[in-house]
């Protein structure tokens, strides 16, 4: 069974087509690009599929549920904007994500933040926008859930951080779990992903996989993007 | 070991042409134990199946064998080893031949350059 599934998925805020009868699918066990211009749905997606946004028709289906509880235990999400309060300092969070979701793994966010020598007094509204963004990652990917869905992990973080979060996800998904990161910065994560969906005005301009497009279309994935989007304008 | 890769390519390509040139060279010698997957992967930055996908190519080509539950090892057939030296030995002579002939050489003068050469 599919883990995600949009089926003529429609989302319409008060006459603003946000998503437009979108169809795909994210099969077990794969890491996939959710690509697209600023305000081409990306994040509207993914909200519906954490609850947070009712569809105005079509569905979205988790493992084969309808966002709610059930689907919250399997799904981490990692939002655009943190909904963490500031005054929280690191144990107070670990504490917060073991209250909440029986599948964290403490000791292995422990291990993390360890080795990045990020103290467990720090308060979030001390640490600079880089290691918040490292902190929140590493609280998520700490969950053995089944989908991730991570909303922009990587924007605003400065390169060497951006490559260890790649790594972070890399080596914490496990292998029956599929990731779905969305992002513009495709040079960045494009080595990483098994498939990639690119998404226009709230359509899906194509479904592939990485080495499909390069090999068919003997260019990156990037690449492809700017002349696709270049077109669609 | 350092990776990089091109954009014109499929990557699972380029994995098993470096992975390849490690063997060739030594990087990873003949009956070596290999790291898993998952930490060849993110060594490289690249996805786990991707490196999974390479892999399997290789072991296809012979230079490397899986062993149940104990992982994936270098070849220690050293024949082997060596004819699929022979054959990347031969595709760079040929594209180098070409690019000498381009720039309008004899094979004459590529040879006297080759003797010139301090490498050897």
């Amino acid at each position: 069974m599919a883990l995600l599934e949009c089926r003529q998925l429609t989302k319409n805020y008060g006459g603003v087509l946000a998503l437009d009868r979108v169809d795909l699918t994210v099969e077990a066990g794969r890491i996939v690009g959710l690509l697209g211009p600023n305000g081409s749905g990306k994040t509207t997606l993914i909200k519906i599929a954490n609850g947070l946004l009712v569809p105005t028709s079509g569905t979205l289906t988790i493992a084969g549920m309808a966002p709610g509880p059930d689907t919250k235990a399997i799904v981490s999400y990692l939002p655009e904007r943190t909904y963490l309060s500031d005054w929280m300092n690191v144990v107070q969070l670990l504490d917060f994500f073991c209250d909440f979701y029986p599948d964290f793994d403490r000791s292995t966010a422990e291990h993390m933040l360890t080795a990045l020598e990020i103290s467990p007094r720090l308060r979030i509204k001390q640490m600079s926008k880089g290691t918040r963004e490292k902190v929140q990652l590493i609280l998520v990917m700490s969950r053995k859930a089944r989908l991730y869905l991570l909303d922009e992990p990587i924007g605003g973080v400065d390169p060497a951080t951006r490559d260890y979060i790649i790594r972070t996800i890399l080596t914490n998904y496990n292998e029956q779990a599929s990731v779905v990161i969305s992002t513009h910065l495709i040079a960045d994560v494009e080595n990483v992903l098994d498939d990639v969906i690119f998404i226009n005005k709230g359509r899906v301009a194509l479904q592939s996989s990485v080495d499909q497009i390069r090999e068919e279309k003997g260019c990156s994935v990037d690449e492809l993007f700017r002349e696709v989007f270049r077109y669609a304008e | 070991m350092e990776w990089t890769f091109r954009s014109d390519r499929p990557i699972y390509a380029q994995l098993v042409e470096q992975m390849t040139q490690a063997i060739l060279s030594g990087t990873f010698a003949p009956g070596e134990r290999l790291p898993a997957v998952r930490e060849l992967a993110t060594q490289a930055g690249v996805n786990p199946n991707t490196m999974q996908r390479a892999m399997a190519e290789l072991e296809q080509q012979g230079l490397i064998y899986a062993q149940r539950t104990n992982g994936r090892f270098v070849t220690g057939d050293t024949t082997a080893i060596g004819s699929v030296r022979d054959r990347v030995a031969r595709q760079r002579v040929s594209s180098f031949a070409a690019d000498m002939g381009r720039l309008g050489y004899h094979k004459e003068q590529v040879l006297q350059l080759l003797r010139e050469e301090e490498v050897f």
